[in-house]
């Protein structure tokens, strides 16, 4: 893996990582000591054949490793580059013991883009069954549930509200981190295989809710869309945004571009991002890229940042001024933002999630100069379609209640991904989504 | 792509649009909106919905910034490369009694469905549209035939009632029992409208139309205070209880982007020129 310098990639939305050459592949796909039961598997939420797909790579047979890697996934370009595998297959590899574990991330993304540069194969579907499934949401979820269930030969109808499909990985993810040429293509590859992807349909309301219940499966994979802001003094001032509309007006409407493109973004020379997880990571380095000066406000220590750990390393080479243990506690403004005044946060006994429970430090207080502030800290589902289906149980937070199939409380609607268990990451939502399309697959076939 | 099936000017520099968008067109209900989005480099922006016949859905539209020229420009035939809806949630129409629907420059646009909707839910409804001058006015004969009464103002007396629409609203409540009230148009319209209806707090709603983006309640561009509470316009509204509207937040926050507007017009501008096209010179 090489990374391009940080002198060069903080003017621009290139990809950051460079990937591996074929021959660098090759090498570290030899690393791989073959373990008859591999633990790397266990490791992974979609159940990758890893130790096979490596054993091809080793041997040149890059093609093979990737129809490998496409049984079990279909948008491995997507999930080399994003995937947290040093908690997953990477961190159950038993070489991780004494040296490094096998860079498999790298791999199976550099398997995609091998595969993609040669032209992509579109993967063999079953005969038709005759049924038809409504997918709510083209993020990770739906399309790994529009996938799976095109391959068992269903008809599959994908609901997107927002003008390109996607989901997260458009509107989300920067393009430094996830080219969006790369989610097309893999997006495109579920076309080819006979789903259809109707943008710019709100499931509820362009599909009322009758439409939607009169297919013979639905699955909701509608995401955590809904922002959370800190209901601290001041978030009505301009120049305060949720990540959400930070990123998706650079990522998916490209202000970063205005005016050529006519989405615009506040020029801001300061910007506080509040929040430390990789969502707020990307807010961060986008704001970077604009141009901006950044400061990271955090209320626990480094080691508590839920962010993967290199992505707040590659935040802090591009430049992004970590203040930790601090909270924000007001944004100060008339009409524009001018400052966030934040206090000192002192770590107490540790809380359920093993973390230390912070708490404000009196008359600590102080000042961050910013001229634009985004709040990053969380989302939840959005409410909209899941207050239109009478008789589905939800959660306090407004998570679907489904059981381990991602079965909800209505019969035939199923649900997996963020809407099922709060927001999380690109992997689980995928893995949670095959298991539902599998579910899905059973019934229809009255198994 | 979404093709244009008709399209004009109604009024100076206000313009109305049928467009074809089945999965809007059968599904919207007063009160809801839409997202266009011009061409691939377009920006989202959201748009009443005026009218509805079969698969057609009307918007109307003051040119004021480069996205709304661009869609002045459109011909029958052209196409917009995205509409999404309908979003918000529809009017809530009950059977008040007797029911006011004031609209405001381009905020008329709205108004004919939200009182054919009133009148067919048992309201007695009387209508009152209100602009800067003659050459503003638009539904007019709409209006007319959609309420049981119309009303018409203009800033300068060229035509109706010499005033702003909220000098004729007053002059009705003085007169009889309104029992509610919608009024649509710019911020600074509705609430100084509002403020007419506040003495005897009659139930009034107002659509608000601050900055959006997804228009689903992803981005939260939209927020706005009602009655102290947060909330998004594009999904708990875009219509609210007047009375808990905080209007010069809305002002505020719907001035973010005023220099980067002017910008996208300017360059619009001049870009049109350059081609030959027709630009749309003041």
């Amino acid at each position: 893996m090489s990374e391009r310098p940080v002198s060069e990639r903080i003017h621009d939305f290139l990809e950051v990582d460079t990937g591996l050459s074929p021959g660098q592949a090759v090498v570290e796909a030899a690393r791989c000591l073959q373990c008859k039961k591999p633990s790397c598997v266990r490791g992974c939420p979609v159940e990758i054949d890893i130790p096979a797909f490596i054993a091809r790579i080793a041997g040149g047979d890059f093609s093979g490793a990737a129809r490998i890697i496409k049984e079990n996934n279909l948008l491995p370009a997507v999930c080399g580059r994003v995937c947290p595998q040093e908690v997953q297959c990477e961190g159950e590899c038993i070489l991780g013991v004494k040296e490094t574990p096998v860079r498999i991330g790298d791999l199976e993304r550099f398997v995609a883009d091998y595969e993609r540069e040669q032209g992509l194969v579109t993967p063999p579907v079953a005969e038709p069954t005759g049924k038809r499934v409504a997918v709510v949401g083209s993020g990770p979820a739906g399309l790994t549930a529009a996938a799976e269930l095109a391959r068992f030969g269903h008809e599959v109808t994908v609901f997107e509200s927002l003008h390109e499909p996607g989901g997260v990985l458009m509107y989300g993810i920067p393009a430094f981190r996830l080219p969006k040429d790369v989610v097309r293509a893999e997006i495109d590859q579920l076309r080819e295989m006979g789903v259809e992807i109707r943008t710019n349909h709100l499931a509820g309301a362009s599909v009322p809710v009758t439409e939607l219940l009169a297919y013979d499966a639905v699955f909701l994979g509608t995401g955590a869309g809904l922002p959370f802001f800190m209901n601290i003094p001041g978030e009505q001032l301009n120049g305060v945004y949720s990540a959400n509309e930070f990123l998706t007006r650079v990522n998916l409407m490209h202000a970063d571009r205005f005016p050529e493109y006519d989405t615009p973004i506040r020029h801001a020379a300061r910007v506080v991002v509040c929040g430390g997880g990789n969502v707020a990571m990307d807010a961060a380095r986008v704001a970077r890229r604009l141009g901006a000066r950044v400061t990271l406000v955090y209320r626990r220590r480094e080691e508590d940042l839920p962010a993967r750990r290199a992505e707040v390393i590659r935040a802090k080479e591009e430049g992004v001024e970590f203040s930790l243990c601090a909270n924000p506690v007001r944004i100060l403004g008339t009409n524009f933002v001018t400052g966030v005044e934040c206090m000192r946060m002192e770590m107490c006994e540790l809380d359920e999630s093993g973390r230390p429970e912070p708490a404000p430090v009196k008359g600590s207080n102080f000042v961050v100069e910013a001229d634009m502030c985004i709040q990053a800290i969380g989302q939840g589902p959005n409410p909209l379609l899941i207050r239109k289906l009478d008789g589905i149980s939800y959660g306090r937070k407004g998570n679907i209640i489904v059981d381990e199939e991602g079965k909800s409380s209505l019969e035939r609607v199923f649900a997996a991904g963020d809407v099922a268990t709060g927001a999380a990451t690109v992997i689980l939502a995928m893995g949670g989504a095959k298991k539902a399309a599998r579910a899905i697959d059973r019934m229809l076939r009255g198994k | 792509m979404y093709r244009v099936n008709e399209a004009g000017q109604l009024a100076d520099k206000i313009y109305q649009i049928w467009v074809e968008a089945p999965h809007v067109a059968r599904h919207a209900l007063a009160g809801q909106f839409l997202v266009i989005r011009t061409d691939e480099h377009g920006e989202r922006i959201p748009l009443t919905v005026s009218a509805l016949d079969g698969d057609l859905v009307r918007i109307i539209f003051m040119a004021v910034g480069k996205t709304t020229h661009q869609l002045a420009a459109l011909k029958a035939g052209d196409f917009i490369r995205d509409v999404a809806g309908p979003l918000g949630k529809p009017s809530e129409i009950g059977k008040y009694g007797t029911c006011v629907v004031v609209g405001g420059g381009a905020g008329i646009a709205s108004c004919p469905i939200i009182a054919r909707a009133a009148r067919k839910a048992g309201n007695r409804v009387i209508g009152i549209i209100g602009a800067r001058n003659a050459d503003f006015l638009i539904l007019e004969d709409e209006m007319r035939e959609a309420c049981h009464e119309l009303f018409i103002a203009t800033d300068d007396g060229s035509r109706g009632f010499h005033g702003f629409a909220a000098d004729v609203l007053k002059n009705l409540i003085a007169d009889k029992k309104i029992d509610c009230v919608w009024i649509i148009g710019p911020a600074i319209m509705m609430k100084v409208t509002s403020g007419v209806t506040r003495p005897q707090k009659i139930r009034t709603f107002v659509s608000l139309n601050p900055v959006m983006v997804d228009g689903t309640g992803m981005c939260g561009s939209c927020r706005v205070q009602v009655g102290g509470e947060t909330k998004f316009a594009c999904v708990d509204g875009p219509e609210f209880d007047a009375h808990l509207v905080d209007f010069d937040l809305l002002m505020q926050r719907q001035r973010t982007y005023f220099d980067e507007e002017k910008v996208a017009l300017e360059r619009y501008h001049e870009h049109t020129c350059k081609c030959g096209e027709r630009g749309h010179h003041e």
